[in-house]
């Protein structure tokens, strides 16, 4: 059938993807395998874009402040406390979910353009106080020099671009599976069944501000991890990685590559990236002008990203955005 | 010498209190507009930042120190932001009924061609602005000398903050604004366009903003920076103020301006921190912000 021709197409495009990454360090020169490890870097915390906006229907614009707390935390246990990479990520994780869960009181009651705008006011503050705290984060100079790590313990080095690329490339690889496997599990069904109708979802006794709460926590330490990659894969951090342009790109790669599809979201992301830095090198100067231009077209132009937009927080929705289809196994667990 | 002795205690903070007022207005009158298209068209505008620019950059290249330089700087300005504001609307007509992350995207994209154009027209510096001559001086104030232009500001933005609130408040085209919002169908069957409040209300933002960013170019002046730090703070009062409320609005834009600059005489290595443990703190205590929220969707 036509639906089963797209999924092994899809499976294939896939597969192609995946070998070129893998071959990639062996056929592109150092820049290029540089500019594909931060692109990596920048996809996984896309990722955990699509995860609140496509997934749980949590549009965001502020992902920039825990993959900023992660690279920052990233970078200072570094340099003071251990070379170890695991570590790294584990700390930056952390970060950037002790932020994702500080922040929780002010995404739980808010959704739709509200939830954008808190979210954007917190990555911006986010900005902000790392451009200032001249003490920890280096101020606007950033860190620069950030010593190189290693993967695990007794393992050598990563001395190379090379290495640091397939470093980035094995931790995104772990961490997307991860993130694909939980959201085949119940608590993928409940996200989702969150965003399609949050009132039915409360209405069968869960409870929905908790649901929110996880997601918003677990989507921050994956934004954190991405920080740490970030870190690996430039040595250097500045506020210039995390401003507002690159929560609006994350936005634009989502939406282009489907914002339910995580998949979706990385191929966006890089796409967009990609996009970016060609720009800047073919027009110097007038890249801002063709980046907006295309952000406009962008907004006529694409179905929105292949799904309409979650209708969260309307208690009774008058039309409801999405019938459950009916092989879909309603939300289970009805306890009231 | 007596009134200087008498008052020694607060001797240091009556600038920067005095600084913090006239910037909190400032925020206020720029984020009112912000305030309107969230409240109204349920719109969250990236680009409002791009509008105070506008009205900053007029400023700078028009004031000459004469009077009449700064009456025209204002109208210019304040044109020129209301008919951005309107295109803005015009290309969020067609997209309407997308979503917000198609507006975000949109109005982002307004955000970034706009500011690449003001850069290329008027060059990557700070331009330097020239207050009326008038205004140039300082007077004294509580035995201190304070510049006479941010004086006669504070009045101003005090003038046009009451005069929003009139506006909202008294006359028909604020509650026709109102009534959009509570229930946009009844609007409609009154016979009036919600599509044409939209575009109205997002000129007025606009017109809000560009009168702003001509009367505040002395304070936060016009540079490749500006739209960012305008939008921001005026997010950062907007959420505070509880997202679509007028008077939470000007009460967190007083207190921002007082956290930006009496917080930084006060506690200048608690600086950065400030406005994220305000907003912190504001939150934690009433999660929907200082007022109460008037629901827009």
């Amino acid at each position: 059938m036509r639906q089963g021709a797209v999924r092994a197409l899809r499976r294939g495009v896939a597969a192609v993807v995946v070998a070129a990454l893998v071959l990639a360090p062996w056929t592109v020169d150092d820049y290029t395998v540089a500019l594909l490890a931060r692109t990596l870097a920048l996809g996984l915390v896309a990722v955990s874009v699509a995860l609140l906006t496509g997934v749980a229907g949590l549009p965001t614009l502020g992902q920039t402040a825990p993959y900023a707390a992660g690279a920052y935390a990233s970078a200072v246990v570094g340099s003071h406390l251990s070379d170890v990479g695991l570590v790294h990520l584990g700390v930056a994780a952390a970060a950037g979910a002790a932020l994702a869960a500080v922040t929780v009181p002010l995404v739980v009651s808010a959704r739709g353009v509200a939830l954008l705008m808190i979210t954007l006011a917190v990555g911006e503050l986010a900005v902000t106080v790392v451009g200032r705290w001249r003490s920890v984060t280096g101020g606007t100079d950033g860190l620069a020099g950030v010593a190189a790590s290693r993967p695990l313990w007794g393992m050598p080095l990563l001395g190379t671009d090379r290495a640091r690329y397939l470093y980035t490339l094995v931790v995104v690889a772990v961490l997307v599976s991860v993130v694909l496997l939980v959201l085949r599990t119940r608590a993928g069904l409940l996200l989702r069944a969150g965003r399609d109708d949050e009132a039915r979802l409360r209405a069968s006794g869960h409870r929905a501000p908790v649901h929110v709460a996880g997601v918003h926590v677990a989507a921050g330490a994956v934004a954190g991890a991405a920080g740490s990659l970030l870190v690996v894969a430039q040595q250097f951090v500045s506020p210039a990685d995390f401003g507002f342009d690159t929560s609006a790109l994350l936005l634009l790669g989502v939406v282009i590559g489907g914002t339910a599809s995580v998949g979706g979201a990385l191929a966006g992301a890089a796409l967009v990236v990609a996009a970016r830095d060609w720009l800047f090198g073919v027009l110097p100067g007038q890249a801002p002008l063709v980046l907006g231009l295309a952000f406009v077209a962008a907004a006529y132009l694409l179905p929105d990203g292949g799904r309409r937009p979650a209708v969260r927080g309307r208690l009774v929705p008058a039309v409801p955005a999405r019938r459950p289809a009916p092989d879909r196994p309603a939300p289970t667990g009805v306890r009231a | 010498m007596t009134a200087v002795a008498a008052g020694i205690r607060f001797d240091p903070y009556v600038v920067p209190a005095l600084d913090g007022v006239a910037y909190g207005l400032l925020v206020f009158v720029a984020a009112a507009g912000l305030v309107l298209c969230f409240g109204v068209a349920g719109i969250l505008n990236l680009a409002h930042g791009t509008l105070y620019a506008i009205g900053g950059y007029t400023a700078a290249a028009l004031l000459d120190g004469g009077w009449p330089s700064l009456a025209l700087a204002l109208a210019v300005g304040v044109v020129a932001a209301t008919a951005s504001g309107a295109l803005v609307a015009g290309l969020l007509t067609r997209v309407a009924a997308r979503g917000h992350l198609t507006q975000a995207l949109l109005t982002f994209g307004v955000a970034l061609a706009g500011g690449s154009l003001l850069v290329g027209a008027f060059g990557p510096d700070d331009p330097p602005v020239r207050v009326p001559a008038a205004l140039d001086g300082s007077v004294a104030v509580a035995g201190h000398r304070y510049a006479a232009y941010r004086l006669v500001f504070i009045v101003v933005a005090a003038l046009l903050a009451g005069l929003l609130h009139v506006v909202v408040r008294r006359t028909r085209a604020g509650m026709l604004v109102r009534a959009a919002v509570d229930d946009a169908e009844m609007v409609a069957v009154l016979g009036v366009s919600p599509a044409r409040i939209r575009v109205g209300v997002l000129a007025a933002a606009g017109a809000l903003a560009g009168a702003a960013g001509v009367l505040g170019a002395p304070i936060i002046g016009p540079g490749p920076d500006t739209a960012d730090a305008v939008l921001l703070l005026s997010l950062v009062v907007v959420v505070l103020g509880g997202l679509g409320s007028m008077t939470g609005t000007l009460l967190a834009a007083l207190a921002v301006g007082q956290i930006q600059t009496l917080g930084v005489a006060l506690a200048p290595s608690a600086a950065p921190f400030l406005l994220f443990a305000a907003m912190a703190l504001v939150l934690a205590v009433r999660a929907r912000g200082l007022a109460t929220v008037r629901s827009a969707t």
